[in-house]
Parts: structure tokens; sequence; C-alpha cells
């Protein structure tokens, strides 16, 4: 199974982390500390697969970002790495339904970090897409489409919320 | 309160103003994020949601990227879940799923919410709760949600159930009972026809499976059905793993498989597919003569790849491949030893990896040749890498692909000298164990440490220090075989020993002590050869004469060698140059000419040594000051002697010589017992003789021991003990002998301290001591007594007399087995039969796991109890099928068990007729089901179908028999094929 999913920019910094097997702030810490020194050293041309402290490690690189996966020994690392590829797609495809229609290798940090809840479907779609280290869902439209129907229903609470009334009602609580 | 709260909803940050915050001040991240942290704090407390969750949702948001702590939150994002808004139980939800664990004290608190969430009408919320659940379950969650679970796996909506059956996984994991809930519901998942339900529920059977596969054995049939039926190749890729597991298992499942798999192989075209099936073949279908062939075809593709990750797949897969085909790795040799010099480390170190799987007994001497030419031009760490290999392959099975270990000890030697080698302990090790085992090889193993000893280069390298302490113990435990002890010893004293850490300084200046006592020895010997036996010669010039004295004593050498057996001579003190010298003796001969020794350069020789020895014997480290100290008093006993001898001349009083003679003597009884390899398990081979009384009580012994054993990792203490310091008995031997044998607490300890230095520890020699350990036993409980501690200088133990019948014993029982048959033979090695590994503790499998598989057979008997009340033929919706065929199937495996229980002749009818009974049912629900898959081609049919039914029967049989009956030959009537 999948022990966990990172997002690493180029320049070290991390832009998306989940868990999905118990790790404690500190190894998470060292985790991530350690394996984007390895991963972001390594040449283009290289194999896209690292030994890490008995994990497999599988990255891509897309854009400006370093996908990676944590798994275990016995795990398809070419499955992996079209889970990522699916992941990927899924992202472009929501965030270029969200702003412009954009050709999905810019789907860049810059979405990621500027898109605030938008933001936070990076981890939806990856909820969606997976569930216990697992993937469950291999229809782009499907996760897209879920997605999509989960704004819609925090669009309406935020728009009730932020509503003229809803404040003086409760200024005037 | 509601102004502070109205203005913090106004004003309050959003998330996106943080990002763009922390964007716009790089420099002073840290200090914007703990004002952001202040904020948080505050904005947390409010009592308005929105508020409230946009404040999680930022601390969220850290917490992930700058990994802030937010455990002190928990309390608040459960209030957010509880929030009846969608938006704000969605950021309440991710938080949680991010910084819950096992451990939060707030973590029961969120049961009840997530229950009714689970029931929620709204999919969307059940959704987030059945996310959370799969992050978070503990064991209480676990439990308290089951029947929540089991309710949504039946959902109508597909979105829902499949994640509810992903759930299940975490359910099982956490909470085993939950089989007995959900196990039924799980197994009718698997003939779901939608492909995302199947894709999901074949995950968690593939995770179950990888863990215990045994239990789902009886399932094969429905994995079966799915591997020859689905077009999904993600599924396909799970079911694969599924057999993986359970085909090693039960050969005759295998037979059926291994065709499926290899259609696959052949006819899909997606590579992680094809590495899939590889990778399924080369670990479970070893024995499959074609299929290993069609896989290693399908390598071959994946080799001559330019793409690196196939290209480096393929290499793995061939390793995987290696230990039962070796043919497979060496066809694609000439790519491994490409893949050697690939700019892709991963690839390099597997094709090292497979270039070590090709290593036999006839090429080691080139590969290695080449390994270390290449290792020369690599970096820092594939060098090591290389290194590190070749030391653990070539030392594999004690030595067993070693036949010249002259070659082996030059190479070691050579690899030392690589600048960047760092393996300095491995090479330690082995030069030392090689030392011990292989009695030929010394005079080369000494040759190689003299030249690393003499090398002042080396030194200066941390990493080989270790290396260099070997080489000190070896040249000055064998200095017997050196060429040039005098240079040896001046290697031992150079001045830049001051670079070596002091424990290893102790291990050079031992061994100069031993050269240099070995020295003195022989001079005093030839003295003696001369006094006795050509005492008419008149000496003119000492140096004329002892030239003429080496040489007229080589005969006189040699007869002495056919009179003893070299071991043998250990009271005859005046030969010492054969006393260890086993069947090296032959090259000795060769270095008396050179080993003859002046008076003048013996004086110069001890004047060395004193005046390097006299400032350490001030040193502020124990140790050296202690071996220091021995030295000098060694040399203030010989010098006075030898110098007086110088004067005298020609006057040679008998009793003068005595003097020395006997210093001599006592010391070369301390040195001559040669250590040997031991057994681990020889301490408690030894019979415990009737008369010996044991101190029960030996807590006080454990302290001593204890302390012994930590100073002991240290430096080797692997001496035989001196003879002449047992005035200075310590303590702690004392302790030991008082208490004779050492009762059981005592003798772990020792076990323990046997295991971890078994290689250097006593001397005999250990196959001798199993077969006939009564002989041995009084001697070897000597040996117990003496446990030497960490020190050997502060050992003062007798070696009595039943120890030296030991060594004698030991020695003659040996020679026979000394005898070179043939032209150039491998040298003996000395093998302890199972000591050398130490012992493999069998790995229990986790509690848990067995918990789970134990519910899972559970849950399958009381299918079984429940389908023999209910009548098993009404079975007429196709819904229910595979549940009531998991029920007869258990039903018939209990029948069979009973009957095998007890194998009663008198009543074959009866099983004939269950059996019969229950091949007709199985016949007909198969045939059922293969229709309804529609994939059966007629021809074929019954006999596919009757060998399906086997192997589902004994499947069976395996699944629920206890390993015992499992054991047995499964007997199935012919007459069902």
């Amino acid at each position: 199974m999948i022990q966990f999913v990172l997002l690493i920019s180029r320049q070290g910094k991390v832009r998306l982390t989940k868990w999905y097997s118990p790790y404690t702030q500190k190894e998470r810490s060292k985790v991530i500390r350690e394996l984007s020194g390895v991963i972001l050293t390594r040449g283009p041309k290289l194999c896209n697969f690292v030994e890490w402290r008995g994990h497999k490690v599988v990255y891509k690189r897309y854009a400006s970002l370093y996908f990676c996966m944590g798994i275990d020994q016995e795990d398809n690392e070419l499955e992996v790495l079209e889970i990522i590829h699916h992941y990927v797609e899924i992202l472009d495809r929501y965030f270029g339904s969200v702003s412009e229609l954009r050709p999905w290798f810019i789907v860049c940090e810059l979405d990621l970090i500027f898109n605030f809840h938008k933001y936070n479907a990076a981890y939806y779609a990856l909820d969606e897409l997976l569930i216990a280290g697992e993937l469950q869902e291999s229809s782009k439209k499907t996760v897209a489409r879920l997605i999509a129907a989960q704004d819609s229903l925090v669009e309406a609470a935020k728009e009730q919320a932020s509503s003229l009334s809803n404040i003086i009602s409760q200024a005037t609580k | 309160m509601a102004s502070p709260s109205l203005m913090d909803s106004l004003f309050q940050r959003s998330l996106d103003d943080i990002i763009k915050g922390l964007r716009h001040q790089q420099s002073t991240e840290s200090t914007f994020i703990s004002k952001v942290i202040e904020e948080i704090r505050r904005e947390i407390k409010t009592t308005d949601l929105q508020t409230k969750s946009t404040a999680l949702q930022k601390l969220t948001y850290l917490n992930s990227i700058h990994s802030i702590d937010m455990s002190w939150a928990s309390f608040h994002a459960i209030e957010c879940i509880s929030s009846p808004a969608f938006a704000h139980k969605k950021i309440g939800y991710l938080a949680i799923s991010q910084s819950f664990n096992e451990s939060t004290p707030v973590i029961l608190l969120i049961s009840n919410q997530l229950r009714k969430d689970l029931n929620s009408g709204n999919e969307f919320e059940v959704n987030l709760a059945l996310d959370c659940l799969s992050r978070i379950g503990t064991v209480d969650l676990c439990r308290d949600l089951t029947s929540e679970v089991f309710t949504l796996m039946s959902t109508s909506k597909v979105f829902v159930r499949k994640k509810a059956v992903g759930v299940v996984f975490r359910l099982f994991e956490k909470y085993p009972d939950a089989v007995r809930v959900c196990f039924k519901r799980l197994v009718e998942s698997l003939e779901s026809s939608d492909s995302q339900i199947l894709s999901a529920v074949v995950g968690v059977f593939c995770e179950l499976a990888s863990k215990d596969p045994r239990s789902y054995l009886p399932l094969a049939p429905e994995f079966y059905r799915i591997l020859v039926g689905s077009r999904n190749n993600w599924v396909l890729i799970k079911v694969l793993k599924i057999f993986a597991n359970l085909a090693p298992l039960e050969p005759r499942l295998a037979k059926r498989v291994v065709e499926p798999i290899c259609d696959h192989l052949r006819k899909t075209g997606a590579k992680s597919m094809v590495f899939e099936c590889i990778r399924t073949v080369a670990t479970s279908f070893t024995e499959y003569e074609s299929a290993v062939k069609l896989a290693a075809v399908k390598i071959r593709e994946f080799l001559l790849e330019d793409d690196p990750n196939l290209k480096y797949l393929g290499l793995h897969g061939l390793s995987i491949m290696a230990p039962k085909h070796l043919w497979a790795v060496l066809e694609n040799k000439d790519i491994v030893i490409q893949s050697l010099s690939d700019e892709d480390p991963n690839i390099k170190l597997e094709s090292l990896c497979l270039l070590m799987a090709m290593v036999s007994e006839s090429n080691v001497v080139e590969i290695c040749r080449v390994l270390v030419n290449y290792a020369l031009k690599s970096d820092l760490e594939f060098c090591n890498e290389i290194l590190g290999s070749i030391l653990s392959t070539c030392c594999q099975n004690v030595y067993e692909i070693i036949t010249d270990f002259d070659w082996y000890v030059s190479l070691l030697g050579e690899m030392s000298r690589i600048p960047h080698c760092q393996k300095g302990e491995e090479i330690e090790n082995q030069l030392i164990d090689i030392g011990m085992r292989v009695k030929d090889v010394r005079p080369e193993l000494v040759r190689v440490g003299h030249h690393l000893l003499i090398d002042p280069a080396l030194l200066g390298n941390p990493y080989l220090h270790r290396m260099l302490s070997a080489a000190a113990w070896v040249c000055g435990e064998y200095v017997e075989f050196s060429g040039n002890p005098v240079e040896l010893l001046e290697a031992l004293l150079q001045p830049r020993t001051s670079l070596l850490p002091s424990s290893i300084r102790t291990v050079y200046m031992q061994s100069a002590f031993k050269v240099l006592f070995f020295c003195v020895c022989t001079y005093i010997e030839q003295k003696e050869d001369m006094t006795l036996e050509v005492s008419d010669l008149t000496s003119k010039g000492e140096c004329s004469e002892s030239s003429d004295l080496a040489s007229a004593k080589a005969p006189v050498e040699c007869d002495q060698d056919e009179g003893f057996n070299p071991r043998n001579s250990s009271q005859s003190y005046e030969d010492p140059s054969v006393v260890n010298g086993g069947p090296g003796h032959v090259s000795t001969s060769a270095f008396m000419e050179e080993k003859s020794f002046t008076r003048e350069s013996i004086v110069k020789l001890v004047n060395l040594m004193e005046l390097s020895m006299c400032p350490l014997s001030g040193s502020y480290d124990v140790e050296i000051q202690e071996r220091a100290r021995n030295a000098l008093g060694f040399i203030e006993l010989v010098k006075q002697d030898i110098l007086s001898r110088l004067l005298r001349k020609e006057a040679n009083s008998e009793s003068e010589d005595v003097c020395a003679s006997k210093i001599v003597e006592w010391l070369h009884d301390a040195f001559y017992e040669e250590l040997g390899p031991v057994s681990i398990t020889a301490q408690e081979r030894v019979l415990i003789p009737d008369e010996l009384v044991l101190k029960q009580n030996l807590a006080d012994l454990e302290a001593i021991c204890g302390n012994v054993e930590l100073t002991s990792s240290c430096s080797f203490s692997l001496r035989s003990p001196y003879y002449g310091e047992s005035a200075g008995v310590s303590f702690s031997n004392h302790q030991v002998e008082e208490d004779s044998e050492p009762s059981t607490e005592a003798t772990s300890l020792l076990t323990e301290h046997r295991r971890r230095h078994e290689l250097y520890y006593l001397p005999s020699e250990k196959n001798e001591t199993i077969t006939t350990a009564n002989d041995y036993a009084p001697a070897t409980i000597t040996i117990a007594n003496d446990y030497p501690p960490a020190n050997y200088l502060s050992s003062g133990i007798n070696t009595n007399d039943d120890s030296q019948d030991l060594v004698t014993l030991t020695n003659q029982s040996l020679l026979p087995k000394r005898k070179p048959n043939y032209a150039k033979p491998r040298p003996v090695v000395v093998k302890l039969d199972e000591g050398d590994a130490a012992p493999v503790t069998a790995k229990k499998p986790e509690v848990k796991d067995d918990l789970l598989s134990g519910a899972i057979r559970d849950i399958l008997n009381e299918a079984k109890s429940a389908s023999s009340q209910s009548n098993p033929s009404d079975k007429s919706s196709i819904k229910k099928k595979g549940k009531e065929k998991l029920n007869v199937d258990l039903s018939d495996s209990k029948e069979d068990l009973a009957v095998r229980e007890q194998p009663n002749p008198e009543n074959p009818s009866s099983r004939r007729s269950k059996h019969r009974g229950h091949g007709k049912e199985k016949s007909k629900k198969s045939q059922e089901k293969k229709d309804g898959a529609g994939r059966e081609d007629g021809g074929e049919k019954g006999k596919q179908k009757s060998r399906n039914r086997n192997g589902k029967h004994k499947t069976r049989q395996r699944a629920d028999a206890p390993s015992n009956v499992a054991a047995q030959t499964p007997a199935i009537p012919d007459f069902l094929l």
C-alpha cells in the first residue's frame, strides 16, 4: 500500500503531505528532509525509483513539482507511477476547470499555493483517488465530478455564512 | 462576547492571505508564522464556527507544509465536524485525519459524530466520515462503527459503497472481530459487476492476503474468475499479487493459474502489468519452466529499452529470479556488466547485486579482480558498495566459494589500500576469522599484514584503523611466519601509531610484545642449540657462528618435527618457531636464514622496544600503560641476561643461562596455546559432572560479568591467559573459580559472551567437542571457568593440565583431516556446524494478525455450522451464490477433517458418499458459475472443471486444518477426477 504522498517543489519546499501510515510529527519532518535531499539531487535521466531506508519511493517530476509516493517493497513501481500520473491529470482537469484552460503541465505550485480552498482540493482529490493507501477510483471523470459536487456544497455554505444578514444576526446575537 | 467575534470574522486573515504573506516575507518566515499562530490561537476559541473553521484551516495548512504542531487544536477540530455546515465539517475532517493518532486524548469524542455522519443522508458527509475513519480508526472507533460500515457496504450509492469496502481493511486490522460482521458481505462484493467496487475489494484482499495468505485460499476460485475475466489492469495487478501469495501454499492452484498468467504476460501491452506478471512468476511460479522462460524473455525486452525505469525493473526482476534460475542472469550477463557503469546509482546497485549472484568458485577471482579495479575508479559511495558486496559474498557459508586463500588474503590487502575504502571493520573481521580458520594461509596472512602495517599512509585513514588492528594482531599471533620480524617490530612501533585510538594502540603494543618475545626466544634457542650440540665449536664471531648454526639447525628441526606433532610440542619450549606452525612449518626452515639473530640485533630490538614503551608507561590510558609496563618488565628481565652474554662471550656458565631460559619458558607457556573458533552452543553440550555443586544464586556474578562484557567489546580479549601473571589474579576470576561451574544465569551470560566473540573465544576444535562431549567435559568446564575477562593482561588463569590434555587430544584428532589429497587442495577451513550462523529465532507473526486470521477462520467455521442447518441445495438467487459456496466449502472441509482425524477403514462408504455428494454439488455449481462467466470452451470443460474442483477441495482443507493436519498428504479420492 501507499505509505505517504509528498509534493515537493524543485527548491525543496513542501507543497503537500499526506500520510497513510502512522508517522509522528518528528518522523514526518525527517522523511521530508531526507527524502527531498535524495530526490532533488537526482538527475533527469535516472529512473524514478529510490530505495530509501527500506522504503521504496516512486517519484516523478511534473513542471517544477516532484510528486513522491512511498510504497511497500512488494508494490508495483510502474503502477504507482501511473497513479501519480493519474493524480496529476485529475489536478489538471480540476484546476483547468476552475481557472482558465491550460495544459496539464502547468499545474504547478502556483495553483496549489494560491487557490486556498482549491489548494485543499488537491487533498480532496487525493482522498477520492486513494483510500487507506489503495487506489480506489480509477476514473478521472468521476473524481472530478465528486470534487466539483463537494465544492458547490462548500460554496453554498460559504455564501450563506458571509451573507450580510448572517453577519448581522451574529452581531446582534 | 459578540463584538470581538464580529471583528474576528470581518477582519480574519484567510488562508489565501497567509500564503501570500509567506510568499512575500521570505526572510522572516518564522516570525510571520509565529504571529499567524498567535492569531489562530485567538480565533480558534471563538464561538463562531466560520471563524473557527478558517483558523483551523490555516493551522492545517501550516502543519502540513511547515510542520507546525497542531495537536493542541484537536478539540477545536471536533467542534468543527459537529457543525451542520458541510464546509466546516470538511475542514474539520481534514484536520482530524491529518493530526489525530492513537494517543490523541480526545479521539473518543468523535465516535458519536462519526456515527451520525456515517448515517447521514448526505452522501458527501458519509464520504468524509469514511475517509476519516480509514485514516485514524482506532480499536475503539472500529469496534463502535463496525455496524455502520457494514450497512454502508450494501448501499446503492456506488461511490460510498466502494469507500466502505476500502475502510473494511482498517476495521479488520484494528478490530478483528469485525470479520464476523463484514466478511460475508466483502466476499459477496467480489461478485460485483461494478469495476470500482471490484477494484476496492480486490485491494482489500490483496492487503489481507499479503499478511496471512493461508486464510484466503478458499476464495481462490473467485480470484481465478477475476483473473481470467477482468479487463481492468488495476484490478488484475492486485489479483496477481494475491496469487503470488497463494500459489506457494497450494501446488495445484499454481498449476491451474500459471497458464492464465502467461496469457496475460503475452497479450498485455501495459508495462506495469507485464512487470507484475514477471514478478509473480519469478517469486511464486519458479518451478514452471515455460513460464519462467517467458518471463526471462520479457525481462530481456525491459533490459533492452532505453527507459531507465524499465531497465531498473528488468534488473530487479533478474535479481528476484537469480536464486533459482541463475541461467536467466547469465543470459543477460553483458547487459548486467554494462549497467555497472550506468549513470543511475540505483541501476548500478542492482547490477552489482546480480554480478555477485553470478559469482561462483570458478569465476570469483576474475569477477573480484574486475570489481576491485572498477572500485578504484568509482566514487566513494559506490566504491564502498562494491567492496561491501565482495566482502559479504566471499565470506558466505564460511568462505564457501574461496579455494585460493592466499589470493583472497592479498585481495583483502589490496582492498584496504583503495583510497575510498571505508570497510575497515569488515576486513578486520575477515582477517582474523581467516587466520583462525585456515591454517595454511597464515604465512600469506602475515605477509599481507606486514605490508599493511609498514605503510604509514594507512594510519592516517580512520576508517582503516580497525583493519590495521587486525593486521597487527595477526602479525603478532602468527609471527613465526614472518620473514622479517625486525621490520615488523619497527612497523608496530612507528611514531605514527600515535594516530591510532587507544583501544587499537594496545593491540599494536601487545603484538609488538609478541614479536619481541619471539625474537628473543629464537635467539636464546640458537644459543642453546649451540651450547648443546656444537659446544665444541670455538666461537670467534657471533655473526659467522650463528649463520653456521642456522644452517646446521635446519635438519635438526626437521627431525624434531617428525617426532612431534607440531602443536603437541607445547612443553618443549626450545622449539617455539614450530609450536604454532601446523602445516606451515615447511616454510619455517626458509625463514630461519633471516631469522637468526645476532646479539647486536637483539639488543637493538630490545632497546627500540624500551625506547618506545618508556613514554607510554606514563599514559593516561590504563590499557596502554599496563601493556607498556608489561613490556618494560619483560625487557628488564631479559636485557640483563642478554647483555651479560654479550660481555661474557665464551664463558657460558650454565647457571646464568637458566635465568633467561626460565623466563622465556614461562612466557612461552603463556603464548603457545592457539586460539580456535568455538561453536556458540559448545558450552550447552557439555554435561555437568555429578559431583559438581553449583551455587544457585549468582546475581553477584552477573553484575561483574556485565561489566566485563562492556569493556570487552572494544578490544580482542582473546589471548590465552598469562602464566606469569598469576600473582595478580583478578577478583572476577576468583569469583568465577569459586563458583566452579556457573549455574543457569551465569551460563546464559557466558553463552551470550561467547555468541558475541565466538570466533575469538577458546582453543579447541569444535567438531570433536560435539562428537565426544563427555571426554572433554572436564576440560571444557575449566575453560568455562577461565572465562576470559576483557583485558587479558589482568587475567591470571591457570592453564592447568586438563586443558593441555584437551589441546593434545584435539590436535591428535585433527591430524587425519589435514592430509591433502589432491594437487592444489582447498585448505582446511575450520567450520562449526551450526555455530557459525547466529541462531535464527523464528519470527512469530504479530498478535494482531493472529487474531485476524483466527477471526477469519472462526467466521468460516460459523458459516459452516449455519449452512449445515439450512439446506445447502436451495441456492436459487445468483446473489447469494458466493456466500453459500463458501458455506458449502466449509462444511465439506469440516467433514473431511473429521474423517481424517479418525482414519477409520471400516467406514469408507460413508466417506465416499459424502465426497461424491459434494462432488456433484460442486460440479453443478461450478458449471453454473462458468456458464455465467461465459468463459468455458467446450472441449476441455469436464477436465478443467474437475481439476478446478480438486484444487478447491484441497485448498479448503488446508485453510481450515491446523498445520499438522495440513502437513499430511491430502487424501483426495481419485474417483473424483
